[in-house]
């Protein structure tokens, strides 16, 4: 360690202001601080500081998103195996999947990490981490076979227009990473929907068995197919196509339970949003006039993106509300809108990442509600003695 | 019947340090100082000059917005100098002590005082400083009439001081005194609280005040969360509040006629090889108490305790307000990945480390910041440490933008930069939350003058 600290201190003047390489001091200062935690030390205020930075806190969701991840890796490679009718043993659907993977998730951090080096730069300030999950969260709600190129433009725009342009990690007023799903849906909706996008190579169809549709269980609800989807169990697993790290409800529980567990992420929120995914459900099947809406309540929070949705973009502390209270009714909307706009609205074959970022949307006016009673209490101590 | 408050909000952080219950009687420092720093707000205007002698009492400085209001030298002795930092900001005024000569301020019984004597007597003593006021966490104007006043009998903050185990060493007929003096500043009640499981005699028969215990994690033992549960501060309102140990002080001032500021002090911290008490007085150069008893080089003093204390030098001065003396190492190291690897050696809030596994085990931890600054990031962990109806980041984001009227909305008369010492601690984004909420104190002073 001491070495690599030795080689470190050794080129840093050069990126330190006046030297030569000057211009890629955020580059530089990012790694840096990566692999050693500077040495500053506290100067106003408490002489101790907790351990937790930032860094903890974003390497957290990062561990959390891991079985999601895995699982997606793994699913692409099964899926794709079973569109060609062809036996394939598990690491070589691993494998498989990881090369569909990789790109996807290199795209993302490159173009997102490059952005926000450059804006740091520009800036003054030290590169912020948020990317780090976020370049993540990107390849992981997208179908695995959007062109790369659209991938790139939907990270531009939403590092750019959907962060930077407020300042930065912790001043966006939409979660980054829907910002992109978004994009990606609405400039180009032939490769974010139908029953083609969801599986490695289908588009092409080459070696396609004939029977084999790729439509995944809410498209097949929405066209009231609703014999042909999968089993609950498959669903649960995740065992069925979708966005690449939607799929498994197992796994993104297992994530889940991380957030929870170390109060990283609002157990609050996601509680909430899967009682209001419920409570719409069975609200919708008790006014049921066709087969989607007699979909059992349960089975809408293990179909499409809506845990993946509630565990890990309603959770994003920035975008959502920032009130104890309001956590609650901002979780509790987004479960409910989700399941409204997925069932209710034709146009739109899944409505989680819209509820999600409706609700960003409206954090702040829940907040405002919620800090108008505090202020109300604090006069009406005022006036009353 | 006194009241029993439960405090469920906060944080006590498990340092290595806890002095003993040992008393060191006092070595007489060569050198004493008082610094304005200790009295946020405060525009010092000299009254002596350096080489000139002065008596246990004598006038130092005054206060330029309020003439009143004096500052006096702790002993007798020479002023050797008036130390000025940036702009000529004075900091320190340090006297070589020598003698014991005192300035008479003459013996009488509160009693037999109106409230306007007693004013005049702390005033000019130098005693004044000492009683402080919610709003703005400064020292108090003797104009006001406040609606009540507090006195926090315990101290919560890591490895601080036992008040308990000093009030006994205190002489307590000057306590008892110091009580009746309170009594006459205010028509309100005097709030008197103390730890549930206080087990000083001297405190809990307090006669004329009343009584609450309180339980629960620091900042339970902070004024300013007494103050919130029993008798909040709205707009307009004024709360008076003094530290223990300084009650002692106005007592001996009545009983005896002299400005005697004498205090028992913890030192205390990992760096302190055997951490005790020593007795000592207001101002006290550190050096004769740590003398020998710091185990490495590399280490910070503080004055006062760790989360809201100052910063000072080896050979530097007791703050104004302070019980504890703390010694931790410094952290200005390197830590290869700190922020992956487990941190077993850290102390965190955050279930993100495994403190939460070893619930009885104390840290030595030091100044390192262990990350860099950023942005507001994290939501609801700031409520979790400040026991008050207050919402923290708002509070501090009103500040920030400089909103006067949200500032008073969201409870600015309420708090101290001292209350939001935890939610600094366990800040992720590492942000001067302090310095933001003194920003803010500071700011509402100049809009409301």
């Amino acid at each position: 360690m001491k070495a690599l600290r030795k080689q470190i201190d050794k080129i840093k003047p050069h990126f330190e202001k006046g030297g030569k390489l000057e211009k890629l001091h955020s580059l530089f200062d990012a790694i840096e601080v990566l692999i050693f935690v500077p040495d500053r030390v506290t100067s106003r205020g408490s002489h101790i500081r907790d351990g937790v930075d930032m860094k903890r806190v974003m390497i957290t969701v990062w561990i959390a998103l891991i079985p999601a991840m895995l699982f997606g890796i793994y699913n692409i490679g099964l899926q794709y195996y079973q569109s060609i009718n062809v036996e394939a043993g598990f690491w070589e659907m691993v494998w498989f999947g990881f090369l569909k993977f990789l790109p996807l998730l290199l795209v993302s951090y490159i173009v997102g990490l490059g952005i926000e080096i450059i804006f740091a730069q520009i800036r003054g300030h030290e590169v912020n981490e948020g990317y780090f999950v976020t370049g993540l969260l990107i390849p992981l709600i997208v179908p695995v076979d959007v062109p790369l190129w659209q991938l790139a433009l939907a990270v531009v725009f939403a590092v750019i227009i959907g962060k930077e342009v407020f300042g930065g990690t912790g001043m966006n007023i939409l979660n980054p990473a829907l910002v992109a799903r978004a994009f990606l849906f609405f400039s180009y909706p032939k490769w974010m929907s139908g029953d083609k996008v969801w599986i490695a190579n289908l588009v092409n169809g080459e070696g396609v068995a004939d029977t084999f549709s790729g439509a995944t269980p809410l498209a097949q609800a929405a066209l009231y197919e609703t014999d042909s989807m999968p089993s609950v169990m498959n669903m649960f697993l995740g065992t069925i196509p979708g966005s690449v790290g939607e799929t498994s409800t197992a796994a993104i529980l297992i994530g889940a339970l991380i957030l929870i567990y170390t109060g990283v992420g609002s157990w609050k929120i996601i509680v909430s949003a899967f009682a209001g995914g419920l409570g719409m459900g069975l609200l919708l099947n008790a006014f049921a006039v066709n087969p989607f809406m007699e979909i059992p309540a349960y089975q809408h929070l293990i179909m499409g993106g809506f845990a993946f949705g509630a565990v890990f973009m309603a959770t994003d502390p920035v975008s959502g509300s920032q009130t104890e209270t309001g956590k609650w009714i901002y979780g509790f909307m987004i479960g409910v809108l989700s399941i409204l706009i997925r069932v209710l609205n034709p146009a739109f074959p899944e409505g989680v990442f819209l509820a999600i970022l409706f609700m960003n949307v409206f954090a702040p006016l829940i907040d405002y509600y919620i800090i108008q009673a505090n202020i109300r209490r604090r006069l009406k101590r005022a006036t009353s003695n | 019947m006194s009241k029993q408050i439960k405090i469920r909000k906060g944080l006590n952080i498990r340092l290595k340090g806890k002095p003993d219950k040992i008393l060191i009687p006092e070595e007489q420092p060569g050198r004493y100082a008082v610094k304005p720093v200790d009295f946020p707000g405060l525009f010092p205007k000299m009254c002596v000059k350096p080489g000139e002698e002065v008596k246990a009492g004598t006038c130092l400085f005054w206060d330029k917005k309020n003439e009143d209001i004096k500052f006096t030298a702790p002993v007798s002795g020479i002023v050797r100098d008036v130390v000025r930092g940036e702009r000529r900001r004075i900091l320190e005024v340090v006297i070589d002590a020598k003698g014991d000569d005192y300035e008479d301020f003459g013996k009488s019984d509160p009693e037999k005082m109106d409230a306007g004597d007693i004013k005049k007597k702390l005033l000019v003593s130098g005693m004044w400083p000492a009683v402080r006021q919610r709003p703005y966490h400064v020292v108090a104007n003797p104009e006001d009439t406040p609606k009540s006043i507090f006195i926090s009998g315990f101290d919560t903050a890591p490895i601080a001081a036992d008040l308990d185990y000093i009030i006994e060493l205190m002489p307590e007929e000057d306590y008892q005194t110091g009580i009746k003096v309170l009594r006459k500043l205010t028509e309100g009640k005097v709030f008197l609280n103390l730890a549930a499981n206080s087990s000083s005699s001297t405190l809990k028969k307090t006669p004329g005040v009343e009584i609450s215990y309180f339980s629960g994690p620091h900042p339970a033992g902070n004024v300013g969360i007494q103050i919130h549960h029993l008798d909040p501060v709205n707009k307009g309102e004024v709360v008076w509040y003094i530290n223990l140990q300084d009650i002692v002080s106005i007592g001996k001032l009545f009983n005896e006629g002299r400005y005697a500021p004498d205090k028992i002090v913890a030192l205390a911290g990992s760096e302190v090889e055997k951490p005790r008490y020593h007795r000592t007085r207001t101002g006290a150069c550190i050096d004769t108490i740590t003398k020998g008893n710091i185990l490495s080089d590399n280490v910070r003093y503080i004055s006062g305790n760790v989360l809201t204390g100052q910063k000072i030098a080896a050979d530097g001065f007791l703050g104004y307000y302070d019980s504890t003396i703390s010694v931790i190492p410094e952290g200005d190291y390197y830590e290869f990945f700190g922020w992956i690897t487990p941190g077993f050696k850290k102390f965190s809030f955050s279930r993100t480390f495994p403190t939460w596994l070893m619930p009885k085990k104390k840290y030595r931890l030091d100044t390192n910041m262990h990350g860099g600054e950023r942005a507001f990031v994290i939501t609801g962990e700031y409520e979790k440490v400040l026991p008050m109806d207050v919402y923290p980041m708002q509070l501090l984001k009103a500040i920030l933008i400089d909103d006067i009227d949200k500032m008073e909305q969201l409870g600015i008369y309420e708090v101290a930069e001292e209350d939001f010492a935890l939610c600094e601690y366990i800040c992720p984004s590492k942000i001067e939350i302090q310095s933001i909420i003194r920003k803010g104190l500071d700011e509402m002073i100049r809009e409301m003058s």
